[in-house]
């Protein structure tokens, strides 16, 4: 969200991204939620699948893992496990919107030919619906840091500081998603994405320490989006914190703006003939 | 000095690589207007009108629009243009009136003043009724009538309509027709594109005809009639083949044979109607109608406006 209005902010002193214009942008996802239960069905079902791999795989199969060392210290294997799913979740939640609903709108839906012809922009388009996913990613965070505590996860402060964390990661994916969206030819391309999407959830030291796997995948590990964003809400939620979570953070940072530039940039491109 | 006219194009071109779909036209729109491209299919008045919108730039040539420059100044255009797209677009998410109150906060208009505008609209429209509704169940007719109210949301001063009654039953027509006549008396300055003659006719002041992305005529449907046919045109179908136009050669002032049909026209057409017999031809049917701008297209392109 805050890279999002740092760049609306950058955008209106050179020449026009007016926050008026995101919000009718955003406005209109908030009426589509009030006309009926279908989009609150998907909101919901999207909350389940990283909570039910958290109990299943963290707490069922923690029981035989038993600890896990982080940062010199050993912890519950849930404890290990549980940053990563809700990195995951805000990763999931951001996607869904701006891969999915975005792909509809703009390819089926035709409804950013319609916002076009006013003056609204390609740029406010992307801003107004990264908000959104933004807001959709949170609210799935929220959830989850809330059963953490509960489950002890982490304490009342570690939730406090990993929640900023995960909006930085759903902006950062969402913007990433949102330009993927707009060179997507088809549904047949999610299967792609799917499975680029899975592939990262399972190796991105979600489920085992990165410092486990042999170094060559390693590096490639560590270079990849979701690892980052793991050891980011990991390293406040858990511990522990250190300067290095600022390469993460930056890093994120940098796929926001990159997405960001792209989706509006390919949104004025195809729509603007 | 008169005003600036809201729209002037000249030698205005739209390329699509190695397609030129628009070939260096001239426009003007005067405030007021009701203003028509006329034309078939692929004539180029989409593309024309894309451009107008300010959602298309311009390859090459001049183009202004209410003094401005729609590719430096699309934001500030767009807020001052209504556009009713040829596609529908309508959003299916959204009630019918959410469609409208949404549209307009795209606009910059308050909360309170969309609802109040969506308000007043959808009764213009005549879909007051409708209004917690879904798009989707609404007729081709109904639909049309909401994207009008949703391009009227922001009080535009141009309106542009792209083949506005397209698809529609005649009833439905009818009824589009008569609202945009109220816009018109209104003071609201109409564009519009349109393969149907009768709809030119109908709403338009002034209209170009376009064909292969060139205007091969201008002036208003009375003009253009005069100009490039007769007062009255007799259609007259004859069994088998024949050279039927031969011998129809002087009767009326030309005739072209149609593959179904033979077109006479003449100022009289009663009086072409009794040469014909004179001659001794018997034709199946004979109508005798008023010259419509379908007779100017066929005249100017060698071709009818039918798709």
């Amino acid at each position: 969200m805050m890279t999002a209005w740092v760049a609306a902010r950058r955008n209106h002193r050179a020449g026009g991204v007016s926050v008026r214009r995101v919000g009718a942008v955003l406005g209109r996802n908030v009426g589509a939620l009030r006309s009926g239960p279908a989009y609150w069905l998907v909101l919901l079902s999207g909350f389940f699948e990283p909570l039910l791999y958290l109990l299943s795989i963290g707490v069922g199969v923690g029981a035989l893992v038993g600890t896990v060392p982080v940062g010199g210290r050993a912890v519950d294997y849930a404890v290990f496990v549980a940053p990563a799913m809700l990195a995951v979740s805000a990763m999931s939640g951001a996607l869904a919107e701006t891969t999915f609903n975005v792909f509809f709108k703009f390819k089926y839906a035709k409804t950013y030919d319609a916002v076009l012809a006013t003056p609204v922009r390609p740029v406010e388009i992307a801003l107004g619906e990264l908000t959104w996913a933004l807001v959709r990613c949170l609210f799935y965070t929220v959830l989850f840091l809330v059963v953490m505590v509960a489950l002890g996860l982490t304490s009342a402060g570690g939730a406090l500081a990993a929640f900023p964390a995960t909006a930085l990661v759903g902006v950062a994916f969402g913007a990433v998603g949102m330009a993927i969206s707009t060179f997507l030819r088809g549904w047949q391309d999610f299967d792609l994405l799917t499975t680029g999407q899975f592939t990262l959830f399972l190796f991105s030291g979600t489920f085992s320490p990165v410092q486990d796997y042999p170094a060559v995948f390693q590096v490639i590990v560590s270079l990849t989006p979701l690892y980052h964003a793991v050891e980011l809400v990991r390293g406040l939620a858990v511990g522990p914190a250190g300067w290095v979570l600022l390469v993460h953070a930056g890093y994120l940072g940098v796929m926001a703006v990159a997405g960001l530039w792209l989706a509006s940039r390919r949104i004025g491109k195809l729509l603007l003939v | 000095m008169a005003e600036e006219p809201l729209i002037v194009a000249r030698g205005l071109v739209k390329r699509f690589g190695e397609f030129t779909a628009v070939d260096g036209i001239d426009v003007s729109v005067e405030r007021g207007e009701a203003f028509g491209f006329l034309g078939p299919n692929g004539a180029g008045k989409s593309s024309t009108m894309r451009m107008i919108s300010c959602v298309s730039p311009p390859t090459a040539g001049e183009l202004r629009i209410l003094g401005l420059d729609p590719v430096r100044d699309g934001v500030a255009i767009r807020g001052r243009l209504g556009v009713c797209p040829q596609l529908g677009n309508l959003d299916t998410d959204l009630s019918v009136f959410e469609n409208l109150t949404t549209y307009a906060r795209y606009f910059g208009l308050s909360r309170a003043e969309a609802r109040r505008r969506a308000g007043e609209l959808l009764e213009f429209v005549q879909l007051a009724d409708r209004a917690k509704g879904k798009v989707e169940p609404l007729s081709g007719g109904m639909k049309q009538r909401l994207t009008i109210a949703r391009a009227l949301v922001n009080d535009p001063e141009i309106v542009l309509l792209d083949e506005p009654t397209t698809g529609l039953d005649p009833q439905a027509r009818h009824l589009l027709w008569e609202r945009l006549y109220q816009l018109k008396r209104q003071g609201v300055t109409l564009v519009l594109t349109t393969h149907y003659m009768d709809e030119a006719e109908q709403l338009c002041d002034r209209l170009v005809v376009m064909d292969g992305g060139r205007i091969v005529a201008e002036g208003s449907p009375r003009d253009l009639i005069g100009r490039y046919s007769t007062p009255e045109v007799v259609e007259l179908r004859f069994s088998g083949g024949g050279d039927v136009a031969g011998k129809l050669d002087g009767v009326g002032e030309r005739v072209d044979a149609l593959p179904d049909r033979v077109l006479v026209y003449a100022r009289d057409g009663d009086a072409a109607v009794a040469e014909v017999h004179r001659r001794g031809l018997a034709p199946l049917s004979v109508l005798v109608r008023r010259s419509t701008l379908e007779d100017v297209f066929l005249h100017l392109t060698g071709r009818t406006l039918v798709d």
